[in-house]
């Protein structure tokens, strides 16, 4: 395969291709295998991995005209986990033959991903975590809890991290796994949070047999590839570009805006500053993003993630006050199992009880502050006692 | 609308690097502080170093009338500078307000300022936002001005003072006016009384409004990013000090209580900087998204820059407190600054109007 020249004109092979795929008489599914196959899924992979080779930038000219055509999307909201960290990582340290396995059928969502790493008792200290794979053979077994599992119960896969050497210190022990959620030892049991609904599952792991062959890099290097998965997660919420009054603050201005009666002079005062927060927030994001696409590197993932977090919680609990007698009542307490996850959707109080997790999960906002002060401003570590003591000698 | 750049280019980059070698060897905190001790003696020279030597006075100025022919994102890069050394130089008040009020002219004054030749100030108050009520002084039927604006910035250096009368804008010498210091809160942009008793002027814009309009526009939306260089150094210090300085057997930087806000003030300072760079971007790109940009700039930096500063002193301890430590020079300008150009308040009163979220 020769290479593809960086300047080619991207709407116009995806012309070609639609010439070739009618999307109004093409099967959805046989339409997005193609388009895997033709490397228009993600242009920034590999050729052959549904790429083309091209700066990840180039994506938006694709996406731009397979919309325009009015072609199916593979319906990214469903597969969040999946396209957003478990295909970098196993594209990053991957083999060939996982990638050929599992990456076609991850991006034309035909399976769905989720991720095995948070436990009840590894929440912030990932490494932590006591889920053990014993190796057998060609097989590893697993044995252990899960939690915080969102898409576990639609999922076939997941990544999942496990502790293989209980006698190293604890970030040397681990290993990154593809696990089957079909496997009878997994077992999926919703977890009900303030929302009433159940958007995350807590998965129980007895005896689940993992092929060697779904390992995802080396035994023991686990905390490395987990890394990398959590980094993609980080700049996934903070770094997405957005339009003006686009998320909370636009539910918050629609509501401000068709409740004049509702308006008083310190709301006003606080929509306005935070209006101006949200604002920024969106322009620090563009400008990350620019950063990014030049190859400036940084852990700035890590604050935009923390100002997303406040100015979601404030903004919503501004709604609620605006609202008054209709912001004491509240949509449905049933409990559901959703497909996917709108932060902003339902109603005024879903919306405020959710965003309470904006601050806690993908790197609560106390653990990111750390992370800014050591690795952005150079200040001193927090003092860390168990990490150079062997895993099963701590104390749990 | 194509997307700003929010990034600084290697000109600018190459232009910050200029500014900031040029400061440090000629704008010392110490020469700062004796400001406030009544010795303006730094203030000549310093000025010559920035408006001549480096010419910085045409930045706004396009070519064929004198100047560099750059633009507001050259600008703001510049007043990161001086705002992050409290640089006491009228480059704010002459070289991007007064000079945009006279940009649109052919007069003779334009070139004066590019060269760095002449120094003006717009007289109005210094807490004059972009859509506030202007002051209007009497003119008589023969051309002269009559009357008295407080508080103006930059008068004390000027040879000019552009004066808004009768609908018009005048060129009066400084020395037809009665320039009165103030002793002011921040000394290193110190503001002055001014009264005008039947002096002369030159009319140099007809509609006098909408100059100094502009002129005030632009100055709150690059008066963000001198606010973006004033809460860097408080920052960068900050950490520096915080890295040695040693209590109870540990780094007080260690702290976590410390780490945090160290952290949150990080993150804000990085949000300062996307909001000024877009306010200068919009400006450079004269683009319809200013008034919005600006007030948001306005109101973001304008609060930066003084929480940047009350920072410094806190953690700084009681060192912060000393006159010889120079973190109240920040403290001060940053006050000044955030009452400067229209208060946070009113900048976000106007993004009311503009955005249509009516009170």
């Amino acid at each position: 395969m020769g290479e593809v020249d960086p300047g080619v004109d991207l709407a116009a092979v995806v012309e070609r291709f639609l010439a070739e795929h009618d999307p109004a008489t093409t099967d959805r599914l046989e339409f997005l295998r193609a388009r895997y196959d033709a490397g228009l899924a993600w242009v920034w992979f590999p050729e052959g991995h549904g790429g083309l080779g091209l700066p990840a930038a180039r994506q938006s000219e694709v996406d731009a005209a397979f919309a325009a055509a009015g072609a199916p999307d593979n319906a990214p909201r469903r597969n969040v986990i999946g396209l957003g960290m478990a295909a970098p990582t196993i594209l990053a340290f991957g083999t060939e033959e996982q990638k050929r396995r599992f990456l076609r059928p991850l991006w034309t969502g035909e399976e769905i991903w989720c991720q095995l790493f948070s436990e009840p008792g590894a929440g912030s200290d990932l490494a932590n975590l006591a889920t053990r794979a014993v190796r057998d053979g060609d097989e590893w077994i697993v044995n252990g809890q899960k939690v915080w599992t969102s898409s576990a119960h639609n999922a076939r896969f997941a990544i999942l991290v496990a502790r293989t050497d209980p006698d190293k210190p604890k970030h040397a022990g681990l290993t990154y796994f593809v696990c089957d959620m079909t496997d009878p030892g997994v077992d999926v049991r919703p977890l009900r949070q303030i929302t009433g609904e159940a958007e995350f599952n807590e998965v129980f792991l007895t005896d689940v047999r993992i092929p060697d062959a779904y390992r995802i890099g080396e035994v023991g290097q686990g905390w490395r590839v987990a890394t990398a998965t959590l980094n993609n997660e980080r700049v996934a919420i903070g770094g997405r570009a957005a339009p003006r009054e686009s998320g909370m603050i636009g539910k918050v201005v629609e509501a401000w805006r068709s409740l004049p009666e509702k308006r008083t002079p310190e709301l006003h005062d606080r929509l306005l500053r935070l209006w101006v927060e949200a604002e920024v927030a969106r322009l620090t994001g563009i400008r990350l993003r620019q950063k990014l696409a030049q190859g400036q590197p940084g852990p700035e993932g890590a604050a935009t993630k923390v100002t997303f977090a406040r100015i979601n919680q404030q903004l919503s609990a501004l709604e609620l006050e605006l609202r008054g007698e209709d912001g004491l009542r509240y949509s449905d307490w049933t409990m559901v199992r959703p497909e996917q996850v709108d932060m902003t959707g339902r109603d005024h109080g879903y919306r405020y009880l959710r965003a309470k997790g904006n601050s806690i999960e993908g790197g609560t906002s106390e653990v990111l502050r750390n992370i800014v002060a050591e690795r952005v401003l150079g200040l001193p570590p927090e003092p860390r006692v168990d990490k150079d003591v062997p895993w099963k000698e701590l104390q749990r | 609308m194509s997307e700003l750049d929010l990034l600084y280019s290697e000109v600018e980059e190459d232009l910050r690097a200029t500014v900031r070698g040029a400061l440090a060897d000629r704008c010392t905190p110490a020469a700062v502080i004796a400001m406030y001790d009544g010795d303006r003696s730094a203030v000549p020279g310093l000025w010559k170093t920035v408006a001549v030597e480096l010419g910085l006075a045409g930045l706004l100025v396009p070519e064929a009338a004198g100047g560099a022919g750059a633009s507001a994102r050259e600008a703001a890069v510049v007043l990161e500078e001086l705002g992050r050394a409290v640089a006491p130089v009228p480059f704010l008040t002459s070289a991007v307000i007064a000079t945009t009020a006279v940009a649109g002219t052919g007069a003779a004054l334009l070139g004066e300022l590019a060269a760095g030749e002449r120094v003006a100030a717009l007289a109005v108050p210094l807490t004059t936002g972009p859509d506030a009520p202007l002051p209007a002084l009497d003119l008589t039927a023969d051309g002269r001005i009559t009357g008295a604006v407080t508080s103006v910035a930059g008068a004390l250096e000027a040879d000019v003072l552009l004066v808004p009368a009768g609908g018009g804008l005048y060129a009066v010498p400084a020395e037809h006016a009665r320039i009165a210091p103030v002793v002011s809160l921040d000394m290193s942009r110190q503001l002055a009384d001014v009264a005008f008793d039947g002096a002369a002027g030159e009319l140099v814009v007809a509609d006098a409004e909408p100059a100094v309009r502009a002129g005030l526009r632009a100055g709150a939306a690059l008066l963000a990013s001198e606010q973006v260089g004033l809460a860097r150094w408080c920052l960068a210090e900050t950490v520096a000090y915080l890295k040695v300085r040693r209590q109870f057997g540990r780094v007080v930087g260690g702290f976590q209580a410390i780490k945090h806000r160290l952290a949150d003030l990080a993150i804000a300072v990085d949000n300062g900087v996307a909001a000024a760079r877009h306010a200068a971007a919009a400006l450079a790109a004269d683009d319809p998204d200013v008034p919005v940009a600006t007030a948001v700039a306005a109101s973001f930096c304008g609060e930066l820059a003084v929480t940047a500063a009350e920072e410094a002193i806190q953690l700084h301890g009681g060192i912060g407190m000393t006159w010889e430590h120079p973190a109240h020079l920040y403290l001060k300008r940053a006050k000044a600054d955030q009452l400067a150009l229209g208060a946070p308040g009113s900048h976000r009163a106007r993004l009311a109007e503009l955005v249509g979220l009516p009170g």
